[in-house]
């Protein structure tokens, strides 16, 4: 098996809690579950991870995962699969530099979550200037990533959750770009300017490393989990040690969710158009293929959870 | 609760009693066994004279029975205990343009185990159309100890239709472990999706899950959706409107035009009281001062990193 995954390194530079990418400030409702007394101790804390990887880390993984496939068919091809030691591509050299002063910016940010004034406006040039290939099937592609962050919207019932997911993905999507420049992530970025939602984020930014769809799905799906269980350490006070255990305990339900999300991804044609008017719903009836049967586990819990953080004053972490 | 007796099931799944609409032959099931029962049931409106709804179809095919209580209002009347598992149910609704139809039950739905292997299954496809209204609101569907269910629902929503969805499951009877329940629910709006959401029931990661359904016995949630609540302004993640919280309930305004009552409770009455609040405060949110949490939240000390 040597060798068989080019991503495989990649995958791990995305889903280490070091990326700097905001992923610390998010405890994923279990601060919220803390302090109502729902998580006191390990037991708890390994009900609430086992439950929160079946449902939101599932349905991020699936997302995740989807957008990694639409990334990597939206790359040029010469782009790919080239096991330097930088995936990417010569054309975006410049886009490179770009991506370096926006690093560079967001390191003098305090609360990275505060967009830059400058931002927005410097990522329109920018967003528009991918090669000749890029910009002809832009619209195209643009449409599509707007199609999956629908998806991750429709998912995601609470406002609390929508908002922190689309911090964290307008964070990591920027963190990425000085990283792993790619015209995936530009794309991305100008179909969704207010940040696109975080498993799409995750996605895109494990195509542009290199990743396939399977490693963002596990990546995403790790982080579902370790978020909450690092929090629970600094909240409760607890051993490490014994939290590290519960994670290794889930090693197997994070393969499996991994495996789900791209099981999933199966009756997804991405290379189709989603039916969007009446006409074509009559022949969706009978569940078409695509995006829409992607996972859609919904956790109540999590949600009251969140809608509750936001309320407290007195809250160390973002969600 | 109420549940009515099982009475003598159909022989076979074509030889339904009562079925006044052509036969249903293409129905894409899968093999039911002997004992179980495929049922396809519809419910469509038009506009009558002077805008008023007048049923245009009403067929039963039980245990699927429908019963016009009133203008526009239908219930089920479940004829049969159940379903069963092998049991596949089907119910279509077809709100025309302009026309409004509401559909409630008589009681509860009790799902069961059967003898025949295999899941038990409840499909509804809802189209509602363009400036139409549809409020759906069932009794709640238990689930006994070792049934197998899954639940589908889609809604359709034209661009300017409404829609009031109600969904309400309980986790076994009286002191009852439940049994395993798939429930998912789709729902567009001209073809732009508003709300996927799948509920897992008698999954050992997910029951008793701090972050699932903690200790609840029962978990409800209301669709209220159409025209006035129109996100006002275009998305912007840092914009979206406040969901207004309270002990075991939300309503969660979606990123499209719709809010999401959703109640956790330890029974069902517990349930309904809790949903029928969120419910009430979802309705009130198309208004444009975002809403203030009902309970503030307690001003615990924070805990220390």
């Amino acid at each position: 098996m040597h060798g068989r995954s080019p991503g495989d390194a990649a995958m791990l530079l995305l889903a280490d809690s070091r990326l700097p990418a905001g992923g610390h400030a998010h405890s994923g409702g279990a601060e919220e579950a803390v302090r109502l007394g729902a998580i006191t101790g390990p037991d708890d804390l390994a009900r609430f991870l086992r439950g929160r990887l079946a449902t939101a880390g599932l349905v991020t993984a699936a997302l995740a995962a989807a957008a990694c496939e639409l990334g990597t068919a939206t790359a040029p091809r010469t782009a790919r699969n080239e096991c330097g030691p930088n995936t990417a591509p010569p054309a975006t050299d410049e886009a490179d530099v770009d991506g370096a002063d926006a690093d560079g910016a967001d390191a003098d940010g305090a609360d990275a979550s505060r967009p830059h004034a400058g931002e927005t406006g410097g990522e329109g040039p920018r967003a528009s200037r991918p090669d000749a290939q890029g910009a002809a099937d832009g619209g195209e592609w643009v449409q599509r990533w707007r199609q999956l962050d629908a998806e991750a919207d429709a998912r995601t019932a609470s406002p609390a959750q929508r908002e922190a997911s689309r911090t964290q993905g307008r964070l990591l999507i920027r963190t990425a770009r000085g990283i792993w420049p790619s015209a995936i992530l530009d794309t991305l970025t100008a179909a969704i300017p207010e940040g696109a939602h975080h498993p799409v984020a995750v996605g895109a930014a494990a195509a542009s490393a290199g990743c396939d769809p399977y490693q963002a799905a596990l990546a995403a799906a790790y982080n579902a989990v370790t978020g909450p269980a690092t929090a629970a350490v600094r909240l409760l006070g607890l051993d490490p040690v014994t939290v590290h255990r519960l994670l290794a305990d889930l090693a197997p339900a994070l393969n499996d969710a991994a495996h789900a999300a791209c099981a999933s991804l199966m009756d997804a044609v991405v290379t189709e158009p989603v039916p969007r008017d009446s006409a074509a719903r009559d022949s969706a009836t009978p569940r078409v293929a695509g995006w829409q049967s992607l996972p859609g586990h919904c956790a109540p819990a999590l949600d009251l959870l969140a809608e509750g953080h936001q309320n407290n004053p007195m809250k160390l972490f973002v969600s | 609760m109420t549940v009515p007796t099982r009475p003598t099931r159909p022989s076979s799944p074509t030889s339904h009693t009562g079925h006044t609409g052509p036969p249903t032959t293409d129905a894409p099931t899968a093999r039911p066994g002997p004992a179980s029962v495929t049922a396809r049931a519809v419910i469509t409106t038009a506009a009558g004279p002077g805008g008023a709804t007048r049923l245009e179809t009403l067929r039963s095919d039980p245990p699927l029975t429908l019963r016009q209580t009133g203008p526009g209002l239908v219930h089920l009347v479940s004829t049969a205990a159940g379903p069963l598992g092998g049991d596949r149910l089907e119910l279509r609704i077809e709100v025309a343009p302009g026309t409004s139809l509401e559909v409630r039950s008589v009681a509860s739905t009790l799902v069961l185990p059967g003898s025949s292997p295999g899941d038990s299954w409840m499909v509804i496809d809802a189209q509602v159309g363009a400036g139409a209204s549809l409020r759906f609101s069932p009794e709640p569907t238990v689930l006994a100890a070792g049934c197998s269910h899954r639940m589908a629902v889609r809604l359709w929503l034209e661009e300017d239709a409404s829609a009031f969805w109600r969904e309400e499951i309980v986790f076994g009877r009286h002191g009852e472990r439940p049994g395993r329940c798939r429930a998912r629910f789709d729902v567009t709006v001209a073809g732009r999706p508003l709300l996927r959401q799948e509920l897992v029931v008698g999954d050992p990661s997910t029951d008793r899950s701090p972050a699932v359904y903690g200790d609840a016995r029962c978990v409800g949630s209301t669709l209220v959706a159409g025209p006035a609540w129109t996100s006002p302004a275009v998305p912007d993640g840092k914009a979206e409107r406040r969901a207004t919280v309270g002990d075991g309930w939300a309503a969660l305004p979606l990123a499209g035009p719709g809010v999401l009552a959703s109640a956790l409770a330890s029974d069902t009455v517990e349930l309904r009281a809790r949903l029928e609040r969120a419910e009430s405060l979802a309705a009130l949110h198309p208004s444009p001062a975002p809403q203030r949490a009902e309970t503030p939240a307690a001003l615990h000390p924070s805990p220390a990193p």
